[in-house]
């Protein structure tokens, strides 16, 4: 199932936590090859997941991670405002209607619909949020992914050949994309707002009277 | 009074006592019961402004409810905006604070906002009402987005005053952004504005949204018509179709034509 969840929430749930940044670790430093730090517990995190970022993680049956993303607003530090100007013609992405999304990660053994569950968590916070972009980073393997699900990102720019290559990209929110989301993910809409009310929201209603 | 006109207002506003009338006229433009803006520091100081009744305030403060209310709780160090039904109010403190604040006629419907700013500046941007659940739901539903924009509106303006600093120039657009822009003014349609610029439509609305939050604008016309006004864009004689004649005009034009 979907979950979002904020960083400081992540210590509710050390299991899918350490699992995740087990994942991140092993996606970004071990396969891809990226510069990035992993710690003495095997957990892959950088600067930006100490702004208590907002995270859609899939969580498997077993409690573990599956695959997740990470939001951040850009009207606070981002990765593409501060390490990435030069692929977006220097325009650096600031809005509280634009967040940033990092760190697409998949479990190795993820079945392939994770990705696409991935995308429809993102477009509920586009829906529910009033957003109208998400600016990304993501590796050239999810160029192909991200077709895949038919949620093609336009790209703004590219540093790198092959495999090594980074992008920045940016998606909207279309009812459409919604719908073919869904369809690849195998799940109802229903579903999805039931997750996304069970994270973000409280069923029940508020009490007008003590 | 148009959004436009409130953030015209804002960003005149020299003071708290320009900052609470701008808040007034908002409130009274959505015809609602209260619009609070609540900054709370990191050693927990409290500065606002807003149409609370001041002896809510005042109570609010004397019980120290910043420790119960759930909207701060719910919304502190998070970013999305909410409806007060999807935060906890299950404390027994929690709803006693609730009662007290319906006594004092805040309203039954709430709709909060938080905002970071730079270093773990906190603030909250609230809309209050009293009215049943699907007035409330259509409320939000309809006006999150400009209250949004409007809610980091009102911090950037705290901003200025905390710090007695002048304006940063956070006005400051990128090269691409001012090309943007300038076709804009110029009268050239998104999609050729694209074109020249050699990046999809796409790209150009991203890259207009983040001018116009840049700009403190409601919308492109608007954020056009400010980058204008502060001089960041020149247009005049450089717009097609533009009026006016120099020597050689018929020429020069005849041979782009060519």
């Amino acid at each position: 199932m979907l979950r979002y969840l904020y960083g400081t929430d992540l210590d509710l749930h050390p299991r899918l936590r350490d699992s995740m940044f087990r994942d991140r670790a092993i996606q970004f430093h071990d396969r891809l090859g990226w510069d990035v730090s992993v710690d003495a517990n095997g957990h892959e995190r950088d600067g930006y997941d100490d702004l208590n970022p907002l995270y859609v993680i899939w969580q498997q049956p077993d409690g573990t991670h599956g695959g997740s993303m990470r939001f951040l607003p850009t009207t606070g530090q981002t990765m593409v405002n501060d390490h990435f100007l030069h692929l977006t013609d220097g325009v650096e992405i600031r809005s509280p209607l634009i967040w940033e999304c990092t760190r697409f990660c998949l479990n190795q053994s993820a079945e392939s619909r994770v990705a696409a569950a991935l995308m429809l968590g993102g477009g509920e916070l586009m829906r529910n949020y009033s957003l109208t972009h998400f600016v990304g980073v993501f590796d050239a393997r999810m160029v192909r992914i991200y077709r895949l699900i038919g949620a093609s990102p336009t790209v703004l720019g590219g540093q790198g050949q092959g495999r090594d290559q980074i992008s920045v990209g940016l998606w909207d929110y279309t009812e459409d994309n919604r719908a073919r989301v869904l369809r690849r993910a195998g799940l109802s809409s229903d579903v999805s707002e039931a997750w996304f009310e069970r994270s973000l929201g409280q069923p029940e209603p508020m009490r007008l009277t003590a | 009074m148009q959004l436009e006109e409130f953030l015209e207002n804002l960003e005149r506003a020299a003071g708290l006592e320009d900052i609470q009338s701008c808040i007034i006229g908002l409130r009274d433009h959505y015809q609602i019961d209260h619009i609070v803006y609540h900054w709370v520091s990191s050693d927990g100081e409290q500065y606002g402004c807003g149409t609370y009744p001041p002896a809510w305030v005042q109570h609010y403060v004397d019980h120290d409810y910043l420790r119960i209310d759930p909207v701060v709780i719910g919304c502190f160090q998070r970013f999305h905006p909410v409806d007060w039904k999807r935060l906890d109010w299950s404390s027994k403190a929690a709803r006693a604070f609730q009662k007290d604040a319906i006594a004092h006629g805040v309203g039954n419907q709430g709709f909060s906002i938080p905002i970071r700013g730079p270093n773990g500046q906190f603030a909250l941007f609230t809309a209050s009402h009293n009215c049943d659940d699907a007035v409330w739901a259509a409320f939000t539903k309809t006006n999150q987005r400009d209250l949004i924009l409007i809610a980091h509106y009102f911090n950037h303006k705290a901003l200025e005053f905390e710090k007695k600093r002048t304006p940063e120039p956070a006005k400051s657009l990128s090269p691409r952004e001012i090309d943007a822009l300038t076709y804009l003014a110029m009268g050239y349609g998104r999609g050729q504005v694209a074109d020249m610029l050699d990046i999809s439509e796409h790209t150009l609305r991203a890259y207009i949204e983040s001018a116009r939050f840049k700009l403190g604008a409601m919308n492109t016309t608007h954020a056009v018509a400010r980058a204008l006004s502060e001089g960041l864009i020149v247009v005049g004689g450089a717009a097609r179709a533009a009026a006016g004649d120099w020597p050689g005009r018929d020429q020069a034009q005849a041979r782009i034509a060519v």
